[in-house]
């Protein structure tokens, strides 16, 4: 018989109030009216309405934006073929290396990471701008995205796929028709996940990145450098809850997704 | 087609993680050069044999000896180290009974409690840092508190102390050491509690002799998911600690942006990577085994 005692119910209180107590007072602090954090001039959204007037920092959300789609889409991409390659295709040549360079990027300080990426990209000579941010964000998402699909796949139900390749389905209608529509909702959790991470990335981006691809994080942070503004409350809240919709609209998905494909239906 | 599928990311990772790592090493070993880019190039493919000897004549340790010479980067290092080793164990304190609590709660809740915890998780470590910033700030939130409660007559400075920096570390990866614990926690077999419990063993003593070995590997998983990013962490120690805390991520960080030293940077990017290789590796396995057994 599960037991809840005193002691457990003070480290749920206290361990949830220290997570999120400071996200709150950010976001409280987002609508006072004063400029001054000492004084509370009462609610307003003035500094959400003098963001609509800000352009750089307007361009830099889009900037971010455009990376994290293009960079959430190729990631998962690759890590879900990562992710097959680990699964299914058991023992290939390599596999131990192939597998340490995914687990790798999961704990790499990002400063090694970020530096690791320009000076190849240095040394290649490519414009660094927009795409180099996208590569760099890539390959550190699409580590995250194998390890998600890796679990998804690991429970899978292999006998759907025999019996759509024993009625004659190609190994890549079979994966299109059977394979895709079952892991679709972990598919759709690991892109949100890596657009969150691509979004979120300040260190990597200020290394890679170059003249006219400014990010969301990189503005911010020379910013904030300096000490605490406004105008960055509300910025941060906004991202707070951007990210925080996207990741909730994912744990949904994968809920829904485990629920399906992982028996044969009798 | 397999093939195909295996290739891709393989390639991938190869061009884009392996042989950046390949060239930090290379620059790593190289001189400086008041240049754009900063370092003499080593290496030209189109000068054949006699442009590999050359290659191999010029790689020199300089750099490596420069680090060992100047105690400030060794001083940088047993810093980031140490601030690294003694938030794991705080992190620990302080996770291991909100993992262990999940566990205790039904099961429907144990979800939404898990969701709760992952979603700063995904939230990012700069606006986490600000949020601090925030509340630790001279006329903040945390001072205004202290002095209503009459706890300090002067309100304390918080920003730019080791202090807050911890804050700061304890904060942002604390939903990477709840997780791997409540993992292992919650596949605990609630037998083997209640066998000692019947054989008259009180809580205290079941705890330490059951519950805790057999976390061990939630608790190696937690540590070390937090450990290793924490010795190279960048934007805590900068945004919260100030220039009193130079951690080593810091030290890349400012060799490469603002003195433009490539090579030392890569040199210090080197030896951190070395020092960090044992804790990787041991990280890989254990993530591989786990892999394997789902």
């Amino acid at each position: 018989m599960r037991k809840v005692s005193a002691f457990n119910v003070v480290a749920l209180v206290a361990g949830f109030a220290f997570l999120y107590l400071p996200i709150a007072i950010l976001v409280i602090y987002s609508f006072n009216a004063s400029r001054l954090v000492a004084v509370w001039g009462g609610w307003s959204t003035r500094w959400y309405a003098e963001l609509f007037d800000d352009t750089p920092l307007l361009e830099a959300a889009f900037v971010s934006l455009r990376i994290a789609v293009t960079a959430a889409s190729a990631a998962t991409v690759l890590g879900t073929l990562a992710a097959l390659a680990l699964v299914r295709f058991g023992r290939f040549r390599g596999r131990l290396p192939f597998a340490a360079m995914i687990y790798a990027p999961l704990v790499m300080p990002e400063v090694i990471t970020g530096l690791s990426m320009l000076l190849l990209f240095v040394a290649i000579s490519a414009d660094r701008g927009f795409w180099t941010v996208v590569v760099a964000h890539t390959t550190m998402a699409m580590c995250f995205v194998t390890v998600i699909m890796q679990s998804r796949l690991a429970d899978f139900d292999v006998s759907l796929e025999e019996a759509a390749m024993d009625l004659g389905a190609s190994p890549l209608r079979t994966f299109f028709a059977v394979t895709l529509p079952l892991i679709l909702p972990a598919v759709a959790a690991s892109w949100m996940l890596a657009f969150a991470l691509s979004l979120d990335d300040l260190v990597i981006a200020s290394f890679t990145t170059g003249p006219g691809a400014t990010t969301l994080p990189i503005r911010i942070y020379s910013a904030v450098k300096l000490g605490v503004k406004p105008e960055m409350n509300a910025v941060c809240s906004i991202m707070v809850g951007v990210v925080g919709i996207a990741v909730i609209a994912a744990s949904l998905l994968t809920k829904l997704g485990a629920a399906r494909g992982t028996t044969a239906p009798s | 087609m397999a093939k195909l599928v295996v290739r891709i990311p393989y390639l991938w990772l190869l061009a884009f993680f392996l042989v950046p790592f390949l060239i930090v090493l290379k620059i790593s070993l190289s001189q400086t050069a008041i240049a754009q880019p900063p370092y003499v190039p080593l290496f030209d493919l189109a000068a054949g044999w006699p442009g590999l000897r050359n290659f191999f004549s010029a790689l020199s340790l300089d750099n490596y000896v420069f680090l060992g010479s100047d105690p400030l980067y060794f001083l940088s290092y047993v810093k980031s180290l140490e601030i690294a080793a003694f938030s794991t164990v705080m992190l620990l304190l302080i996770g291991y009974p909100i993992a262990y609590a999940i566990t205790r709660v039904p099961r429907r809740v144990q979800a939404v409690l898990v969701l709760l915890v992952i979603l700063p998780f995904w939230t990012s470590f700069l606006i986490r840092i600000y949020a601090w910033m925030n509340i630790l700030q001279h006329d903040g939130p945390l001072n205004q508190l202290l002095l209503a409660l009459h706890i300090v007559r002067e309100p304390p400075a918080w920003l730019s102390t080791t202090t807050a920096v911890y804050i700061g570390i304890v904060y942002s990866y604390l939903p990477f050491m709840v997780l791997p614990l409540y993992a292992t926690l919650e596949k605990l077999d609630e037998t083997l509690l209640e066998a000692a419990a019947d054989l008259g063993c009180p809580r205290w003593k079941t705890f330490w002799l059951v519950t805790l070995p057999l976390s061990a590997p939630g608790v190696l998983a937690g540590a070390l998911l937090c450990f290793i990013p924490i010795v190279g962490e960048f934007v805590i120690p900068d945004l919260l600690g100030g220039s009193r805390t130079s951690m080593i991520g810091q030290t890349i960080w400012t060799e490469f942006f603002a003195n433009k030293d490539w090579p030392t940077a890569s040199a210090v990017a080197v030896v951190l990577v070395c020092l960090l290789v044992t804790p990787i590796v041991v990280f890989q396995y254990q993530a591989m085994r786990e892999a394997e057994r789902a």
